[in-house]
């Protein structure tokens, strides 16, 4: 199967007009200047700092996701589909997350089989009958979307927990700027630099109702240990909010507090990068030192706004996913704007069945997984890894899920062997408030950079691309 | 029978703490084998007990207390009428459907051993109650029952690994198993007459609930090997240890901690035998 190509369109030899311009660019500019502007970008990026850990690399040295310089381009018809296609499918978690722990109306009609809730870890019993404040759960969402053709856009997963990578996606665009300005210049390109202002108004839109004045934000972070640590920080400055850990913040009757140099000052809406479990001692993880003792009952208490809320993890679970496209129709009676890949439950015998027969053309995942940790991908998987994955699906089926291999689209990107087509990704940050939905126009694209490859995951050896979404 | 319940627990600290927040489940909530006739928790240090509940209905109390505070002491006393039900739960608040009570948590996931154990015990049976009724009784004959507190409980493959355990160990292992077998089951905090005549107790006491269609809850109390009877009173419920016990708590200061409980569980007099 030919990938469609985002530059080419079906045919190699042609050119899609939205690329006309950087197509002239890349022929116009010498290969060593190309070269030249990544080293320049590579040295930018490592004196900011913008470095991730591999988790599970011996040395766990930090670092760099390699910047493409050749930018991605969406049309502004493209993204107005995206878009509408994004708000459905957010407004969708956010009814779901709602419904599962409130009256769960989705388990009664049989939309989805109930245990796939009570069984998941992340579905968290303690945040049953406790609604979240203006009824948002998911403030942030990262919704990863493959296309594989002109109008073909499909979601690959949604990730609704604490999605990183934002921070790339701005940085990607102060960068190109700098390093390509007359590419820039040349085109009318939507800015991201609005993702800022964007996440201020709605985390303050989310404020509990009883806060006084201008409601006091802060961000939660796990520390500088955590992978994402320089995108907390990053954010924390461009916010302009406090960048706190567990131990700046304390409860005192069911009100959070800072400490600062000029005492406790009241705190009303929590932008945590903790998980669920790490979160309150004294109600998950007992044993962990980077929450706040009490901020469950503090949040009980109607006082204080997380987000993203507590438990919205049973979201991202692939075999909830499954059942997106009917939760968008139970829940909005419209039918779904944006596709899912099909999905193979393999909770199901049938479908486990036909998994099992055709292992070495399916993408295995498992329910729980992230990151492009733990899955197969069977046409470049070895006899070995197949056999392995054979044996934990009829073990453990119901861990899992199948999904073709799907021709994800392409891009030229500047690699080794000069300009070639690698496969890509694009993560949307959507926004939602008390008030509004909001979109930054762009994302964050991800790029395989090895050919053939289609991980785009930074964890294995992915990189990333500025993405330009096109006033045309 | 009448129960009169007196729990205090002392908590004193090396150096005085600046600050503590706990989270207390301390309070029983009124079923139809129990009514409440008096209940009062209180603390004897500067601090706010505000009352609440957890998502499981279970009642609550988050204290906060403001240092410094070199002793800290808890105070629960009460007063419950209970009858016996056969140990079969009614007119208890039930928040979720009974299948979310098969999901494994660290303290109870069974491992092989208590796999094997469980097929042991189950071996053909294959009515529930039967099957539950044997697997508290294996439990009772199998595991040596310790009475000395413990810190922390701990999970039920560490004690079956051992055979002993205190009462919280018990129900762990129970609950485990009973999961394994695709039977819901949960953790129950509560208090105990006992049936020798002892009053004061060195903790409170612990047991498991079981679903059965038909019949609903039933509780299992392998620390007795039975079924809990008007000698029980129910206080909290949850998935473990973890979701129902008495004191979750954080401080800041205070160095080294020592904890000291006194319990006393007495059945009015002339009452007990009615």
């Amino acid at each position: 199967m030919t990938p469609f190509d985002e530059m080419h369109g079906d045919s190699p030899d042609g050119i899609r007009a939205l690329y006309g311009k950087v197509k002239l660019w890349l022929e116009q500019t010498p290969p060593e200047t190309l070269a030249a502007r990544r080293a320049q970008a590579e040295l930018f990026f490592r004196r900011i700092g913008i470095t991730f850990a591999v988790y599970g690399e011996a040395d766990a040295a930090e670092r760099l996701i390699p910047f493409d310089i050749i930018p991605r381009i969406i049309s502004r018809s493209e993204w107005g589909l995206l878009e509408r296609g994004l708000k459905q499918r957010v407004q969708t978690l956010n009814a779901f997350l709602s419904d599962i722990y409130g009256s769960q109306e989705c388990l009664k009609a049989g939309i989805l089989p109930p245990e796939l809730i009570f069984s998941n870890p992340q579905y968290r019993l303690e945040m049953a009958g406790m609604p979240a404040p203006h009824g948002v759960w998911v403030h942030i969402a990262g919704v990863d979307i493959v296309r594989t053709g002109e109008r073909a856009f499909h979601v690959l997963e949604d990730n609704a927990r604490t999605p990183s990578g934002v921070s790339y996606m701005l940085e990607n665009r102060e960068v190109m700027m700098r390093l390509a300005p007359e590419l820039f210049a040349s085109h009318h390109v939507a800015p991201v630099e609005t993702y800022t202002d964007a996440l201020l108004a709605t985390l303050r839109s989310v404020a509990p109702r009883g806060a006084e004045g201008e409601p006091t934000l802060v961000l939660l972070t796990p520390g500088r240990y955590n992978s994402a640590f320089y995108e907390h920080s990053f954010l924390a400055d461009k916010l302009g909010i406090e960048l706190v850990e567990g131990s700046d913040l304390f409860v005192r009757d069911d009100r959070v507090y800072m400490r600062t140099t000029d005492g406790p000052q009241r705190v009303d809406v929590i932008y945590r990068r903790l998980d669920d479990d790490f979160i309150d001692p004294l109600v998950f993880n007992p044993d962990s030192m980077l929450g706040v003792a009490g901020l469950m009952s503090a949040y009980a208490a109607g006082n204080v706004t997380l987000a993203n809320a507590v438990g919205t993890g049973v979201s991202d679970d692939k075999a909830v996913y499954s059942y997106m496209p009917d939760l968008v129709r139970f829940y909005t009676g419209d039918e779904p704007i944006l596709q899912n890949v099909e999905t193979w439950r393999c909770r199901e015998a049938p479908a486990l069945s036909y998994v099992l027969d055709h292992l070495p053309e399916l993408v295995v995942k498992e329910v729980g997984g992230s990151g492009g940790y733990g899955m197969l991908i069977g046409p470049t998987a070895s006899k070995a890894e197949i056999a392995e994955f054979r044996t934990k699906l009829i073990h453990a089926p119901e861990q899992f899920i199948a999904q073709p291999t799907l021709a994800l689209s392409t891009c030229p990107t500047f690699v080794e062997q000069g300009v070639a087509p690698r496969h890509v990704d694009l993560r949307p940050f959507v926004l939602t408030g008390a008030d509004a939905v909001r979109i930054t126009p762009g994302g964050l694209s991800r790029v395989a950079l090895r050919e053939g490859s289609l991980v785009v995951n930074s964890s294995q050896g992915g990189g990333t691309k500025d993405t330009w979404v096109l006033d045309d | 029978m009448r129960i009169r319940i007196q729990h205090t627990t002392q908590y004193a600290y090396d150096r005085p703490i600046t600050s503590a927040v706990q989270v207390l489940r301390m309070t029983p909530r009124p079923d139809d084998a129990q009514h409440i006739v008096r209940w009062r928790v209180e603390t004897d240090v500067d601090g706010r007990l505000r009352a609440g509940e957890d998502s499981l209905g279970n009642l609550t109390h988050t204290l906060y207390v403001d240092g410094p505070v070199q002793r800290l002491r808890l105070m629960v006393s009460g007063e419950v009428e209970t009858v016996d039900t056969g140990g079969v739960l009614r007119g208890a608040i039930e928040r979720f459907a009974p299948e979310v009570f098969l999901r494994e948590t660290r303290l109870t996931l069974a491992d092989a051993a208590l796999r094997d154990y469980g097929r042991q015990v189950a071996g053909a049976t294959s009515d529930r109650l039967q099957l539950l009724h044997d697997l508290l009784a294996a439990i009772h004959r199998d595991m040596t029952f310790c009475t000395e507190a413990t810190d922390a409980a701990g999970s039920a493959a560490a004690a079956f690994a051992q055979r002993r355990g205190v009462c919280q160990d018990l129900a762990h292992i129970f609950i485990g198993v009973a999961r394994f077998l695709g039977i819901p089951a949960r953790y129950v905090s509560g208090h105990l007459v006992r049936d020798d005549g002892v009053v004061e107790q060195e903790a409170a006491h612990a047991w498991a609930e079981a679903h059965v269609p038909g019949l609903g809850w039933v509780g299992f109390d392998p620390a007795n090997g039975a079924c809990p009877s008007d000698s029980h009173v129910r206080v909290a419920m949850a998935l473990d240890y973890l979701g129902a016990a008495p004191v979750r708590g954080s401080r800041f200061g205070g160095g080294r901690e020592e904890m000291e409980v006194r319990l006393s569980v007495t059945a009015e007099p002339g009452l007990r035998n009615q």
